[in-house]
């Protein structure tokens, strides 16, 4: 198979970037596309040029590193996979693909399809965990968590902390990926005593970070790896009015 | 010998992690404050340390090579994580557990370890379930479990298949909790390419800032790795790209002793190879082998049509398949452990039996399962496993077998610790993945995250103090120290090496070519003749890729190419090395098998002259390294073989 | 992070859009019932009625004052959650293909807000600065002698451009409903699986049944189906 790729060069955050177009030939259909990147790095490494950066890692869809904005849809067209897990068996023949980064005020350049997604982490810090130091744990069966609540848990859970729900929104929002934790955490009953804290704190650095606001628009949940669902966007918000209007 | 002292304790098997907590030193809370300590992999052992020694008051610094802790390839474990709880009320117990490890690891572990590593299990789920990991639960509300890996009681706790992933944001909950707190300083893109050694201890490392190329130096008491396995020697395995040897390998040039290094686990059901540019090896969970029936054609000729195409799996006729783990095992069938299972599947292969094109796939089956519980149940079973299996290969499994071969999944060897976790460089420990501490030759299914979390929350810190209690007057050294100077400027000088080879062939090139070497002479069946071959390649590769590999780009800006070929250089010394233990190993055991060494077509294990750790002192690149042994002694278990027929 | 953080932060801000977003759809809601009594085609009788009421109650009239500042509140909140949407991704995507992944009227709505702001204007200007303001005397009287509201509408809805831009202003009010109504609901976290799918057919309906009464009293009037 044949592609034309337009692909986002930026050398730092320090200069401007812009696309740049690669033409890519003998590509077999079972290619993942991050494969088909490395076959092109290949190429221009051979032909002394600079190879293109990107963020991957476990190549399975778990780690939440690869991050490229394809076709103008989050992780590409497949539905419900990263970009690890798209195949070029998906894309024609021929086709011309548009290879970005993931864009937002928050997630600032590092270079090419790299960016720094760092904001995550430090809203995680802000209450993203329960606090009980290692050893003080009662035995785990100690307190029954009623079965659907735990699936629920689990559901918010799987949120592998890509960015793309950022990426895709409009408005650059991070609201699934803070309420996905808000919501796992507060579904368990292990997440209950700092269930006011967490969101006060979470949502304060989230806004910090200068990512959007959001609008319920819901491309972030449709463009979600994992499914990760807008109700946990609805409960995040319960949580925020409970802790400012309900608790002293 | 003598100087590999494991500093086991006295006593009862039972009693000795308990009287060696009682005994050890401790360093008082204001103190520790005054500590610092260097994390290095921020995974399961290493966010799970960090976080509970800053929890209970030192400094620590951590780094990960990664954009956040949260990628380490921790995440990716699916099945599940072992603990002695007995919830089921199925006669388990910390005994069993610690005998089921011994006995899985081909009676290669040591004894206490192992029995520490089960007692402690039972903390890891009650600290884990306090956390918020949504283990998954029975309708009760408690937490269920499953069996895993062929062992005969439930003692499996799970997150649906993403059990590593809920237990890593778990361990770095807790450690963006101490960053957040300030007592934890976080360098993510960050990669350890030194060990700063001052009087023969750890004093610290030298990073490389991967966004800016710098080179910083970082004082600490004590240097922890927590860098994870070394799979991705074979280029292709399980493991994610980035996964290296780097900090353990600079480690052991800086006399770290590396332990058992040939000791690496195939695992049976991943997806076939398709292809030269193929980047990574996927697993396909082990359960598929509860319902699936391994088989090839009984026939050459049969297969050589499948893999032409002008036959199909549906073609074969039931007489003429060869269901060859159920015929050569029929007590544990499709369901014998990892490394048998895999080399049967090389051994059909080696036939000419394959049958997916390159020749090195086997079928696994399911139409027997779906014809006997229906589809619908056949598809609840294995959720979302199927269409993991048709995204990447384009085939549905309900409607035509699984291709599946071996693929390299865990290396149970790693840095030589003793009890402590201590490596033979005082100050510096090894957690994890990294050591080669619990498994022996061979680790169970769901033993992995159980051994990361136990050194990280439960063992290291208690293990450390003992050390620590006597740095309390050791002051920050400041890092314009000498050796500090030194070793940043040897850093520096390898990485300007690099860069000026400026040669014809890309890193990936020389990484593919070791992977070749390191599969077909110290994969899954090795020879002495093939392995003495396969160093003298390795070291033809590694002159060759010292003087014709092609770095791209500058030192001082986000170079992955760079980084890449910084691990690739120390895969090939530590492939080496691999070999060399393979090549000293002339018995067969777990995961080295090796040819010479079999009896009836099966591994021969020879207990009387390498029933010993072989521990490695590096010696320089071109010289040989010295062996030490630390030899295993079983004062509560009897040696047996290891049968599944 | 205060308690003030109910009106400073992302959230708060979102809430506010909720809570004056519903508080305008009920004003719809009364809005559209009392202009829909010019079908009563009794001359506006009824319906000159309800609106003296209106105009002349001091709790509704009090209430307009709230209304006001609801409006307000949505206008201003909104324009400022635009443009600190803007400011979110100062690089735009050179190639964006939003249309796969939702629908064009949830990510238009300060646009479609803006267009039923300008129509407001004009509304306003047609309707209430008269009866509020300059008075509407010199429109006469009905059958039963009240002030003739519904005189002052025959007398704009025989504009057929007045009505173009009253049924664009309606389709514009449409989309913004379609997915104001809604949000608001999960914005204010009322959101629960047993409930969402009536939520959610009752905001279609809403945002259907609303603008249409609204857009049929200006045809209703040019086209003389009620004198």
């Amino acid at each position: 198979m044949k592609f034309y790729l337009k692909v986002w060069r930026q050398k730092s955050d320090k200069v401007a970037g812009k696309l740049v177009d690669y033409t890519i030939d003998n590509i077999n259909a079972d290619m993942s596309f991050l494969e088909m990147i490395d076959v092109l790095n290949d190429d221009l490494i051979r032909k002394g040029e600079d190879p293109i950066a990107f963020d991957h890692d476990c190549r399975e869809g778990i780690c939440g590193m690869c991050s490229m904005y394809i076709n103008g849809r989050a992780h590409g067209p497949h539905h419900a996979a990263t970009t690890c897990q798209l195949y070029m068996r998906t894309f024609r023949d021929g086709d011309t693909i548009y290879v970005e980064p993931w864009r937002a005020k928050a997630f600032p350049a590092i270079k090419d399809l790299t960016v720094d997604r760092s904001a995550f982490d430090r809203i995680i810090a802000r209450g993203g965990f329960v606090s009980v130091n290692t050893g003080q744990a009662q035995d785990a069966n100690n307190i029954a968590v009623e079965k659907a609540s735990a699936e629920k848990a689990m559901d918010a859970a799987a949120c592998i902390g890509c960015g793309a729900c950022v990426a895709a929104c409009p408005n650059s929002a991070a609201m699934l990926f803070v309420s996905a934790k808000i919501s796992q955490l507060a579904l368990l009953p292990q997440g209950g005593p700092e269930r006011t804290l967490r969101a006060l704190g979470m949502i304060d650095q989230m806004d910090k970070e200068g990512f959007g606001n959001c609008t319920n628009i819901g491309a972030c949940e449709a463009e979600c790896p994992k499914e990760i669902k807008l109700t946990n966007i609805a409960r995040m918000n319960r949580e925020f009015l409970k802790a400012t209007i309900v608790e002293e | 010998m003598s100087e590999l002292n494991s500093k086991i304790p006295e006593g009862q098997l039972q009693e000795k992690w308990q009287h060696y907590k009682e005994h050890a030193k401790l360093v008082n809370p204001a103190n520790k404050r005054k500590l610092e300590i260097i994390v290095v992999g921020t995974g399961l052992a290493g966010a799970s340390a960090a976080a509970t020694l800053a929890e209970q008051g030192y400094k620590v610094k951590a780094f990960c090579f990664q954009d956040s802790p949260r990628r380490a390839h921790s995440i990716a474990a699916q099945g599940g994580i072992n603990a002695a709880k007995n919830y089921k009320n199925d006669g388990d117990s910390v005994y069993r557990l610690f005998y089921d490890t011994i006995k899985g690891g081909d009676f290669r572990a040591r004894e206490a370890n192992v029995y520490r590593l089960a007692d402690v299990s039972r903390n890891i789920i009650d600290q884990c379930t306090a956390q918020g990991v949504p283990f998954a639960r029975e309708y009760g509300g408690l937490l269920d479990n499953r069996s895993f890996g062929g062992t005969q009681v439930s003692r499996t706790f799970y997150a649906r298949g993403q059990t590593g992933q809920q237990l890593l944001l778990g361990a770095y909950g807790a450690l963006e909790r101490q960053i957040g707190l300030g007592n934890v300083t976080m360098h993510s893109r960050h990669e350890m390419v030194e060990l700063v050694t001052i009087e023969g201890k750890a004093r610290g490392i030298i990073a490389r800032n991967l966004i800016t190329g710098e080179l910083e130096k970082h004082f600490g008491h004590a240097v922890l790795l927590c860098t994870g396995g070394y799979g991705n020697v074979f280029f292709l395995s399980t493991n994610a790209m980035g996964s290296n040897v780097t900090a353990a390998w600079k480690a052991h040039k800086q006399g770290a002793y590396f332990g058992n290094p040939c000791y690496t686990q195939i695992h049976p059901t991943c997806i076939p190879v398709t292809g030269d540019y193929q980047s990574k090896l996927t697993l396909m969970s082990e359960s598929l082998r509860n319902d699936g029936r391994v088989w090839v054609p009984k026939t050459k000729e049969d297969s050589e049509a499948i893999r032409k195409g002008t036959k199909k799996a549906e073609d074969i006729k039931e007489a003429d398949r060869d269901y060859y783990l159920e015929r050569k095992y029929p007590s544990f069938g499709n369901l014998c452990p990892r490394d048998i299972a895999s080399r049967a599947a090389k051994e059909v292969c080696d036939e000419g039996r394959g049958i997916v094109p390159s020749g090195f796939g086997v079928f696994l089956d399911f139409s027997d399962a779906i014809n006997r519980l229906g589809i619908d149940v056949v598809k609840a079973r294995y959720g979302e496993l199927f269409p993991m299996y048709q995204n990447i290969t384009n085939e549905d499994p309900l409607k035509t077998p699984m291709k599946i071969y071996p693929a390299v999944h865990y290396t149970m060897g790693g840095l030589w610790v003793d009890y402590e976790l201590m490596t033979t460089v005082k100050g510096l420990y090894c957690l994890g993945e990294a050591n080669f501490s619990d498994h022996g030759a061979n680790r169970l299914g769901a033993s992995a995250l159980m051994q990361g979390l136990a050194d990280g929350y439960f063992v290291l810190p208690y293990t450390i103090g003992n050390y620590l209690a006597d740095e309390i007057f050791v002051k920050p050294i400041p890092t314009d120290h000498p050796a500090f100077v030194e070793a940043a400027n040897s850093a520096k000088e390898r990485s300007e090496n690099l860069m000026s080879i400026k040669g014809k062939r890309t890193v990936d090139d020389f990484h593919k070519q070791l992977g070749k070497i390191m599969w077909e002479y110290c994969g899954m069946a090795r020879t002495a003749e093939g392995l003495t071959k396969a160093r003298k390649m390795i070291q033809e590769l590694r002159n060759e890729f010292w003087s014709d590999v092609r770095v791209p780009g500058e030192l001082n800006e986000f170079n992955p190419e760079f980084d890449k070929a910084g691990r690739v250089a120390d895969f090939i010394e530590l492939g080496e090395l691999m070999v060399i233990d393979a090549l000293n190993r002339n018995e067969s055991c777990g995961g080295h098998f090796r040819v010479e060494s079999q009896e009836g077509g099966e591994a021969k294990r020879d207990d009387e002259n390498y029933a010993y750790v072989a521990a490695w002192e590096f010696k320089g690149v071109e010289a040989d390294p010295v062996l030490h042994k630390e030899e295993l002694k079983y004062e509560n278990i009897k040696l047996a073989v290891r049968s599944y027929k | 992070m205060a308690k003030s953080a109910l009106f400073t932060s992302s959230i708060g801000k979102k809430f506010l859009m909720g809570l004056t977003g519903l508080f305008l759809i009920s004003f719809l809601i009364v809005h559209a019932s009392i202009n829909a009594m010019i079908w009563f085609n009794d001359g506006g009788v009824t319906f000159n009625k309800y609106a003296h009421f209106m105009g002349s109650n001091l709790i509704v009239r009090t209430m307009e004052i709230g209304l006001f500042l609801g409006l307000i509140l949505h206008v201003v909140d909104g324009l400022w959650l635009y443009k600190l949407n803007r400011e979110a991704r100062p690089v735009k995507y050179a190639y964006n293909d939003e249309g796969t992944n939702s629908s064009w009227y949830s990510r238009s709505m300060a646009i479609l807000g803006t267009l039923i702001l300008l129509f407001l204007v004009l509304h306003l200007a047609n309707f209430w600065v008269k009866t509020r303001i300059t008075g509407i005397e010199q429109f006469g009287v009905d059958a039963e002698g009240q002030e003739n509201l519904f005189a002052v509408m025959q007398a704009v809805f025989q504009s057929p451009i007045i009505v173009v831009i009253y049924v664009a202003g309606c389709f514009s009010l449409f989309w913004h409903l379609l997915h104001g109504f809604k949000s608001a609901f999960q914005t204010l976290g009322l959101n629960h699986v047993k409930y969402n799918e009536a939520i959610a057919v009752l905001g279609i309906a809403f945002s259907i049944i609303v603008p249409i009464v609204f857009a049929l009293m200006p045809v209703s009037i040019l086209l003389g189906w009620v004198r």
